[in-house]
Protein backbone atom coordinates (compact mmCIF):
# COMPACT_ATOMS: atom_id res chain seq x y z
CA UNK A 1 0.00 0.00 0.00
CA UNK A 2 1.22 3.39 -0.55
CA UNK A 3 0.35 6.68 0.18
CA UNK A 4 1.01 10.41 -1.31
CA UNK A 5 2.41 11.87 1.97
CA UNK A 6 5.97 10.28 1.56
CA UNK A 7 6.40 11.29 -2.36
CA UNK A 8 5.16 15.21 -1.43
CA UNK A 9 7.99 14.86 1.46
CA UNK A 10 10.90 13.54 -0.51
CA UNK A 11 9.73 16.47 -2.83
CA UNK A 12 10.02 19.14 -0.60
CA UNK A 13 12.96 17.82 1.02
CA UNK A 14 14.76 18.02 -2.13
CA UNK A 15 13.33 21.46 -3.09
CA UNK A 16 14.60 23.00 0.61
CA UNK A 17 18.10 21.37 -0.35
CA UNK A 18 17.93 22.87 -3.97
CA UNK A 19 17.96 25.94 -2.53
CA UNK A 20 19.90 25.81 0.54
CA UNK A 21 22.52 23.83 -0.41
CA UNK A 22 23.87 25.22 -3.44
CA UNK A 23 22.27 28.61 -3.83
CA UNK A 24 19.06 27.12 -5.26
CA UNK A 25 18.71 28.26 -8.85
CA UNK A 26 21.31 31.07 -8.68
CA UNK A 27 24.55 28.48 -9.14
CA UNK A 28 23.28 27.18 -12.86
CA UNK A 29 22.02 30.62 -13.48
CA UNK A 30 25.21 32.04 -13.03
CA UNK A 31 26.76 29.18 -15.16
CA UNK A 32 24.76 29.46 -18.17
CA UNK A 33 25.26 33.13 -17.81
CA UNK A 34 28.89 33.19 -17.82
CA UNK A 35 29.12 30.56 -20.30
CA UNK A 36 27.07 32.70 -22.65
CA UNK A 37 29.02 35.81 -22.02
CA UNK A 38 32.38 33.84 -22.78
CA UNK A 39 31.04 33.10 -26.55
CA UNK A 40 30.88 36.11 -28.05
CA UNK A 41 34.30 36.96 -26.61
CA UNK A 42 35.35 33.95 -28.48
CA UNK A 43 33.86 33.75 -31.80
CA UNK A 44 33.55 37.90 -32.35
CA UNK A 45 30.59 40.19 -32.54
CA UNK A 46 29.37 39.41 -35.71
CA UNK A 47 25.33 39.72 -35.63
CA UNK A 48 25.03 36.67 -38.07
CA UNK A 49 26.72 34.34 -36.57
CA UNK A 50 25.86 34.76 -32.72
CA UNK A 51 22.12 34.37 -34.12
CA UNK A 52 23.17 31.02 -35.47
CA UNK A 53 25.21 29.51 -32.88
CA UNK A 54 22.98 31.00 -30.18
CA UNK A 55 20.16 28.57 -29.73
CA UNK A 56 22.59 25.71 -29.86
CA UNK A 57 24.97 27.36 -26.74
CA UNK A 58 22.05 27.61 -24.63
CA UNK A 59 21.26 24.35 -25.25
CA UNK A 60 24.45 22.81 -24.26
CA UNK A 61 24.67 25.57 -21.45
CA UNK A 62 21.29 23.79 -20.36
CA UNK A 63 22.58 19.93 -20.75
CA UNK A 64 25.56 21.27 -18.49
CA UNK A 65 24.28 23.20 -15.99
CA UNK A 66 21.69 20.54 -15.16
CA UNK A 67 24.92 17.88 -14.55
CA UNK A 68 26.52 20.75 -12.46
CA UNK A 69 23.08 20.67 -10.31
CA UNK A 70 22.63 17.11 -10.05
CA UNK A 71 25.98 16.13 -9.24
CA UNK A 72 25.24 15.91 -5.75
CA UNK A 73 21.01 15.00 -5.35
CA UNK A 74 21.52 11.22 -4.76
CA UNK A 75 25.55 11.09 -2.97
CA UNK A 76 24.22 13.34 -0.48
CA UNK A 77 21.26 11.01 0.26
CA UNK A 78 23.72 8.10 0.37
CA UNK A 79 26.32 9.63 2.33
CA UNK A 80 23.62 11.26 5.45
CA UNK A 81 21.74 7.97 5.41
CA UNK A 82 18.37 9.11 3.83
CA UNK A 83 18.48 7.31 0.75
CA UNK A 84 17.95 4.47 3.58
CA UNK A 85 15.03 6.30 5.13
CA UNK A 86 13.64 6.65 1.27
CA UNK A 87 13.87 3.29 0.18
CA UNK A 88 11.93 2.05 3.61
CA UNK A 89 9.11 4.83 2.90
CA UNK A 90 5.72 3.46 2.25
CA UNK A 91 5.76 4.55 -1.79
CA UNK A 92 7.45 3.26 -5.15
CA UNK A 93 11.28 4.17 -5.19
CA UNK A 94 10.57 5.14 -8.66
CA UNK A 95 7.74 8.06 -7.70
CA UNK A 96 10.00 9.24 -4.45
CA UNK A 97 12.95 9.32 -7.36
CA UNK A 98 10.92 11.15 -9.56
CA UNK A 99 9.68 13.94 -7.11
CA UNK A 100 13.18 14.39 -6.11
CA UNK A 101 13.86 14.92 -9.44
CA UNK A 102 11.17 17.07 -10.48
CA UNK A 103 12.20 19.19 -7.29
CA UNK A 104 15.70 19.85 -8.42
CA UNK A 105 14.32 20.43 -12.03
CA UNK A 106 11.77 23.44 -10.52
CA UNK A 107 14.67 24.83 -8.77
CA UNK A 108 17.34 25.27 -11.17
CA UNK A 109 15.99 23.68 -14.61
CA UNK A 110 13.19 25.66 -14.80
CA UNK A 111 14.64 29.44 -14.42
CA UNK A 112 17.13 28.61 -16.85
CA UNK A 113 14.76 28.23 -19.44
CA UNK A 114 12.59 31.09 -18.51
CA UNK A 115 16.09 32.77 -18.28
CA UNK A 116 16.50 31.94 -21.71
CA UNK A 117 14.83 34.98 -24.29
CA UNK A 118 16.92 37.09 -22.30
CA UNK A 119 20.24 35.28 -23.07
CA UNK A 120 18.94 34.83 -26.87
CA UNK A 121 18.68 38.83 -26.86
CA UNK A 122 22.25 38.73 -25.77
CA UNK A 123 22.74 36.62 -29.15
CA UNK A 124 21.80 39.84 -31.16
CA UNK A 125 18.20 37.28 -31.87
CA UNK A 126 15.09 39.84 -32.68
CA UNK A 127 12.97 40.38 -29.74
CA UNK A 128 9.55 38.63 -30.62
CA UNK A 129 7.07 36.29 -29.23
CA UNK A 130 9.09 33.31 -31.22
CA UNK A 131 11.80 33.41 -27.70
CA UNK A 132 8.64 32.85 -25.41
CA UNK A 133 7.92 29.58 -27.62
CA UNK A 134 11.58 28.82 -27.52
CA UNK A 135 11.59 29.31 -23.66
CA UNK A 136 8.88 26.62 -23.92
CA UNK A 137 11.21 23.99 -25.54
CA UNK A 138 13.88 24.88 -23.57
CA UNK A 139 11.53 24.21 -20.07
CA UNK A 140 10.63 20.67 -22.08
CA UNK A 141 14.14 19.29 -22.87
CA UNK A 142 15.44 20.57 -19.94
CA UNK A 143 13.14 18.24 -17.83
CA UNK A 144 14.42 15.38 -20.01
CA UNK A 145 17.94 16.54 -19.06
CA UNK A 146 17.07 16.06 -15.40
CA UNK A 147 15.55 13.21 -15.70
CA UNK A 148 18.48 11.44 -17.40
CA UNK A 149 21.05 12.89 -15.57
CA UNK A 150 18.98 11.88 -12.30
CA UNK A 151 19.65 8.43 -13.63
CA UNK A 152 23.54 9.06 -13.82
CA UNK A 153 23.46 10.58 -10.39
CA UNK A 154 21.76 7.51 -9.01
CA UNK A 155 23.70 5.34 -10.74
CA UNK A 156 27.21 6.74 -9.32
CA UNK A 157 25.75 7.67 -6.30
CA UNK A 158 28.21 5.54 -3.89
CA UNK A 159 31.37 7.00 -6.33
CA UNK A 160 33.37 9.89 -4.62
CA UNK A 161 33.59 12.56 -7.45
CA UNK A 162 31.01 11.21 -9.36
CA UNK A 163 30.43 14.15 -11.24
CA UNK A 164 32.56 13.08 -14.15
CA UNK A 165 30.83 9.98 -14.31
CA UNK A 166 27.21 11.34 -14.52
CA UNK A 167 28.38 13.47 -17.56
CA UNK A 168 29.74 9.75 -19.62
CA UNK A 169 26.42 8.16 -18.54
CA UNK A 170 23.60 11.01 -18.82
CA UNK A 171 24.93 12.70 -21.73
CA UNK A 172 24.62 10.02 -24.67
CA UNK A 173 20.96 9.85 -23.16
CA UNK A 174 20.42 14.23 -23.70
CA UNK A 175 21.45 13.37 -27.26
CA UNK A 176 17.33 12.80 -28.75
CA UNK A 177 16.43 15.90 -27.14
CA UNK A 178 19.15 17.84 -28.17
CA UNK A 179 18.37 17.32 -31.86
CA UNK A 180 14.65 17.46 -31.33
CA UNK A 181 14.88 20.94 -29.79
CA UNK A 182 17.25 22.20 -32.35
CA UNK A 183 14.97 20.95 -35.12
CA UNK A 184 12.08 22.78 -33.74
CA UNK A 185 13.74 26.05 -33.25
CA UNK A 186 15.00 25.52 -37.15
CA UNK A 187 11.54 25.03 -38.24
CA UNK A 188 10.23 28.25 -36.64
CA UNK A 189 6.54 28.70 -35.12
CA UNK A 190 4.09 27.24 -37.58
CA UNK A 191 5.89 23.80 -37.49
CA UNK A 192 3.90 21.03 -35.13
CA UNK A 193 6.65 17.77 -35.74
CA UNK A 194 9.76 18.33 -34.01
CA UNK A 195 8.52 20.06 -31.40
CA UNK A 196 6.19 16.73 -30.96
CA UNK A 197 9.33 14.89 -31.42
CA UNK A 198 10.93 17.23 -28.37
CA UNK A 199 7.77 16.44 -25.77
CA UNK A 200 7.72 12.86 -27.06
CA UNK A 201 11.29 12.84 -25.90
CA UNK A 202 10.73 14.42 -22.83
CA UNK A 203 7.94 11.66 -22.20
CA UNK A 204 9.69 9.07 -22.44
CA UNK A 205 12.51 10.11 -20.15
CA UNK A 206 9.99 10.87 -17.66
CA UNK A 207 8.40 7.54 -17.78
CA UNK A 208 11.48 5.38 -18.49
CA UNK A 209 14.10 7.12 -15.95
CA UNK A 210 12.24 7.17 -12.72
CA UNK A 211 12.25 3.36 -12.83
CA UNK A 212 16.06 3.07 -13.98
CA UNK A 213 16.65 5.43 -10.72
CA UNK A 214 15.13 3.53 -8.48
CA UNK A 215 16.91 0.10 -9.58
CA UNK A 216 20.01 2.26 -9.45
CA UNK A 217 19.12 2.86 -6.02
CA UNK A 218 18.48 -0.07 -4.60
CA UNK A 219 21.97 -1.28 -5.88
CA UNK A 220 23.83 1.95 -3.85
CA UNK A 221 21.90 0.46 -0.77
CA UNK A 222 23.17 -3.06 -1.22
CA UNK B 1 -5.27 -20.02 12.92
CA UNK B 2 -8.49 -22.32 12.03
CA UNK B 3 -9.92 -22.77 15.73
CA UNK B 4 -9.59 -21.54 19.01
CA UNK B 5 -7.63 -24.55 20.32
CA UNK B 6 -4.85 -24.17 17.00
CA UNK B 7 -4.17 -20.52 18.07
CA UNK B 8 -3.15 -21.77 21.80
CA UNK B 9 -0.85 -23.89 20.49
CA UNK B 10 0.71 -21.87 17.45
CA UNK B 11 1.36 -18.82 18.94
CA UNK B 12 1.29 -15.08 16.81
CA UNK B 13 3.41 -15.16 14.25
CA UNK B 14 6.56 -13.52 14.74
CA UNK B 15 7.54 -10.24 14.47
CA UNK B 16 10.58 -10.68 12.48
CA UNK B 17 12.23 -14.00 11.23
CA UNK B 18 15.46 -14.79 9.49
CA UNK B 19 16.86 -18.51 8.66
CA UNK B 20 20.04 -19.68 6.80
CA UNK B 21 21.31 -15.93 5.94
CA UNK B 22 24.49 -15.61 4.85
CA UNK B 23 26.58 -13.36 2.89
CA UNK B 24 29.43 -12.98 1.13
CA UNK B 25 31.76 -9.58 0.98
CA UNK B 26 34.24 -9.45 -2.05
CA UNK B 27 35.88 -13.14 -1.28
CA UNK B 28 35.16 -13.51 2.45
CA UNK B 29 32.44 -15.37 3.80
CA UNK B 30 31.09 -12.65 6.60
CA UNK B 31 28.90 -14.99 8.07
CA UNK B 32 26.67 -18.38 7.22
CA UNK B 33 23.63 -19.70 8.80
CA UNK B 34 22.18 -17.34 10.64
CA UNK B 35 18.41 -17.76 12.06
CA UNK B 36 17.03 -15.93 14.06
CA UNK B 37 13.29 -15.13 15.21
CA UNK B 38 11.94 -12.09 17.33
CA UNK B 39 8.40 -12.10 19.05
CA UNK B 40 6.72 -9.11 20.64
CA UNK B 41 8.88 -8.01 23.93
CA UNK B 42 12.15 -9.43 23.28
CA UNK B 43 15.25 -7.65 22.75
CA UNK B 44 17.88 -9.68 20.58
CA UNK B 45 21.53 -8.51 21.12
CA UNK B 46 24.01 -8.83 18.36
CA UNK B 47 27.40 -9.41 19.16
CA UNK B 48 31.08 -9.97 17.35
CA UNK B 49 34.39 -7.68 17.42
CA UNK B 50 34.26 -5.00 14.35
CA UNK B 51 34.39 -5.96 10.65
CA UNK B 52 31.95 -9.38 12.13
CA UNK B 53 28.83 -8.50 10.13
CA UNK B 54 26.53 -6.85 12.37
CA UNK B 55 25.35 -4.06 10.41
CA UNK B 56 24.98 -5.55 7.26
CA UNK B 57 23.01 -8.30 9.12
CA UNK B 58 20.44 -5.46 10.01
CA UNK B 59 20.41 -3.98 7.00
CA UNK B 60 19.36 -7.60 5.51
CA UNK B 61 16.89 -7.62 8.14
CA UNK B 62 15.49 -4.00 7.11
CA UNK B 63 15.41 -5.29 3.64
CA UNK B 64 18.05 -2.71 2.37
CA UNK B 65 20.51 -5.57 1.43
CA UNK B 66 20.39 -8.23 -0.31
CA UNK B 67 21.41 -11.60 1.39
CA UNK B 68 23.48 -14.31 -0.29
CA UNK B 69 21.25 -17.31 1.01
CA UNK B 70 18.55 -17.38 3.21
CA UNK B 71 15.10 -15.60 3.49
CA UNK B 72 13.70 -12.81 5.86
CA UNK B 73 10.10 -12.96 6.55
CA UNK B 74 8.67 -9.38 8.13
CA UNK B 75 5.73 -9.77 10.10
CA UNK B 76 5.11 -6.30 10.99
CA UNK B 77 6.81 -2.81 10.35
CA UNK B 78 10.04 -1.49 11.15
CA UNK B 79 11.99 1.29 12.55
CA UNK B 80 16.15 1.79 10.93
CA UNK B 81 18.42 3.78 13.43
CA UNK B 82 21.65 3.57 12.26
CA UNK B 83 25.44 5.46 11.87
CA UNK B 84 24.10 7.54 9.18
CA UNK B 85 21.18 9.27 10.80
CA UNK B 86 18.96 10.46 7.65
CA UNK B 87 19.98 13.98 8.64
CA UNK B 88 19.90 16.82 6.00
CA UNK B 89 22.46 19.48 7.11
CA UNK B 90 20.11 22.21 6.31
CA UNK B 91 17.82 20.82 8.35
CA UNK B 92 16.98 20.99 12.06
CA UNK B 93 15.60 19.02 14.97
CA UNK B 94 11.83 20.40 14.20
CA UNK B 95 11.86 20.29 10.67
CA UNK B 96 13.48 17.54 10.20
CA UNK B 97 10.84 15.64 12.62
CA UNK B 98 7.94 17.65 10.91
CA UNK B 99 9.11 16.04 7.40
CA UNK B 100 9.35 12.51 8.26
CA UNK B 101 5.92 12.73 10.62
CA UNK B 102 4.41 13.79 7.11
CA UNK B 103 6.01 11.33 5.20
CA UNK B 104 4.58 9.05 7.26
CA UNK B 105 1.32 10.28 8.06
CA UNK B 106 1.94 10.60 11.95
CA UNK B 107 -0.03 12.64 14.13
CA UNK B 108 2.72 12.62 16.71
CA UNK B 109 3.09 15.57 18.98
CA UNK B 110 6.88 17.01 17.69
CA UNK B 111 7.53 19.19 20.69
CA UNK B 112 6.41 16.75 23.03
CA UNK B 113 9.09 13.78 21.41
CA UNK B 114 11.56 16.96 20.87
CA UNK B 115 10.92 17.48 24.85
CA UNK B 116 11.54 14.42 25.85
CA UNK B 117 14.59 13.68 23.84
CA UNK B 118 16.43 17.00 25.53
CA UNK B 119 16.34 18.71 22.14
CA UNK B 120 14.16 21.66 23.35
CA UNK B 121 17.02 23.98 23.20
CA UNK B 122 18.45 22.83 19.95
CA UNK B 123 15.63 22.39 18.32
CA UNK B 124 15.99 25.31 15.57
CA UNK B 125 19.59 25.15 14.95
CA UNK B 126 20.70 23.38 11.72
CA UNK B 127 22.42 19.69 12.10
CA UNK B 128 25.41 20.56 10.33
CA UNK B 129 25.78 22.69 13.67
CA UNK B 130 24.90 19.97 16.47
CA UNK B 131 27.39 17.90 18.23
CA UNK B 132 27.33 14.15 17.25
CA UNK B 133 25.25 13.47 20.60
CA UNK B 134 22.13 15.78 19.11
CA UNK B 135 22.44 14.79 15.81
CA UNK B 136 21.47 10.91 17.22
CA UNK B 137 19.27 12.20 19.09
CA UNK B 138 17.32 13.98 16.78
CA UNK B 139 17.72 10.60 14.84
CA UNK B 140 16.47 8.34 17.95
CA UNK B 141 13.50 10.63 18.42
CA UNK B 142 12.10 9.19 14.93
CA UNK B 143 11.29 5.87 16.30
CA UNK B 144 8.84 8.17 18.63
CA UNK B 145 7.07 9.37 15.69
CA UNK B 146 5.21 6.24 14.67
CA UNK B 147 4.40 3.20 16.39
CA UNK B 148 6.31 0.25 14.77
CA UNK B 149 6.78 -3.22 16.59
CA UNK B 150 10.37 -3.48 15.31
CA UNK B 151 13.01 -1.58 15.86
CA UNK B 152 16.31 -2.43 14.75
CA UNK B 153 19.31 -0.30 16.08
CA UNK B 154 22.72 -0.07 15.34
CA UNK B 155 25.18 0.97 18.33
CA UNK B 156 22.33 3.12 19.77
CA UNK B 157 24.98 4.24 22.21
CA UNK B 158 27.29 5.81 20.50
CA UNK B 159 27.80 9.23 20.85
CA UNK B 160 25.47 9.16 23.66
CA UNK B 161 26.26 10.98 27.06
CA UNK B 162 25.23 9.17 30.76
CA UNK B 163 21.92 11.12 30.19
CA UNK B 164 21.28 9.78 26.43
CA UNK B 165 21.86 6.15 27.38
CA UNK B 166 19.16 6.20 30.16
CA UNK B 167 17.32 7.67 27.45
CA UNK B 168 17.84 5.11 25.25
CA UNK B 169 17.05 2.27 27.25
CA UNK B 170 13.67 4.28 28.83
CA UNK B 171 12.54 3.91 25.21
CA UNK B 172 13.48 0.54 24.82
CA UNK B 173 11.97 -0.38 27.91
CA UNK B 174 8.57 1.38 27.08
CA UNK B 175 9.16 0.05 23.76
CA UNK B 176 9.17 -3.67 24.97
CA UNK B 177 6.04 -3.56 27.68
CA UNK B 178 4.21 -2.55 24.58
CA UNK B 179 4.76 -5.30 23.11
CA UNK B 180 7.68 -4.08 20.66
CA UNK B 181 11.03 -5.86 19.79
CA UNK B 182 13.91 -4.75 19.18
CA UNK B 183 17.89 -5.90 17.95
CA UNK B 184 20.38 -4.18 18.48
CA UNK B 185 24.17 -4.14 17.31
CA UNK B 186 25.74 -3.01 20.78
CA UNK B 187 29.53 -3.32 22.02
CA UNK B 188 30.14 -3.61 25.59
CA UNK B 189 27.45 -3.33 28.01
CA UNK B 190 23.65 -3.24 27.39
CA UNK B 191 21.39 -1.29 29.45
CA UNK B 192 18.37 -3.88 29.33
CA UNK B 193 18.34 -7.20 29.61
CA UNK B 194 18.49 -8.89 26.57
CA UNK B 195 15.73 -11.96 25.93
CA UNK B 196 18.65 -13.45 23.35
CA UNK B 197 22.00 -12.92 21.70
CA UNK B 198 23.00 -13.58 18.46
CA UNK B 199 27.24 -14.31 17.82
CA UNK B 200 28.45 -13.36 14.55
Amino acid sequence: MSRPAPILAAFRQAFGEAWAGGAGALLPLGFLGGAAVLVPLGIGSDGDTLRAVGPGIIWVALALSSLVTLERIFQADTEDGTLDLWLQADAPVSAIAAAKTLAHWLAAGLPLALFSPLLALMFQAEASGELILFAGYYALGSLAFFFWGGVGAALSATVRRGGLLISLIALPLFVPTAIFGALAMSAGPGSTGAPLLLAASTLFACAVAPYAMAAALRLAAD
Amino acid sequence: MHSGACALTNPAPPLLSASGLGMIRGERVLFRDVSLTLGAGEALLLRGPNGAGKTTLLRILAGLTRPEAGAVSRGAAMHWFAHREGLKPVETPRTHLALWASAWGSGADCEMILTRMGLARPADVPARHLSAGQRRRTALARLLLEDRPVWLLDEPYTALDAEGRKLVDDLIAEHRAKGGALIAAIHGEAGFAPSAEVSL
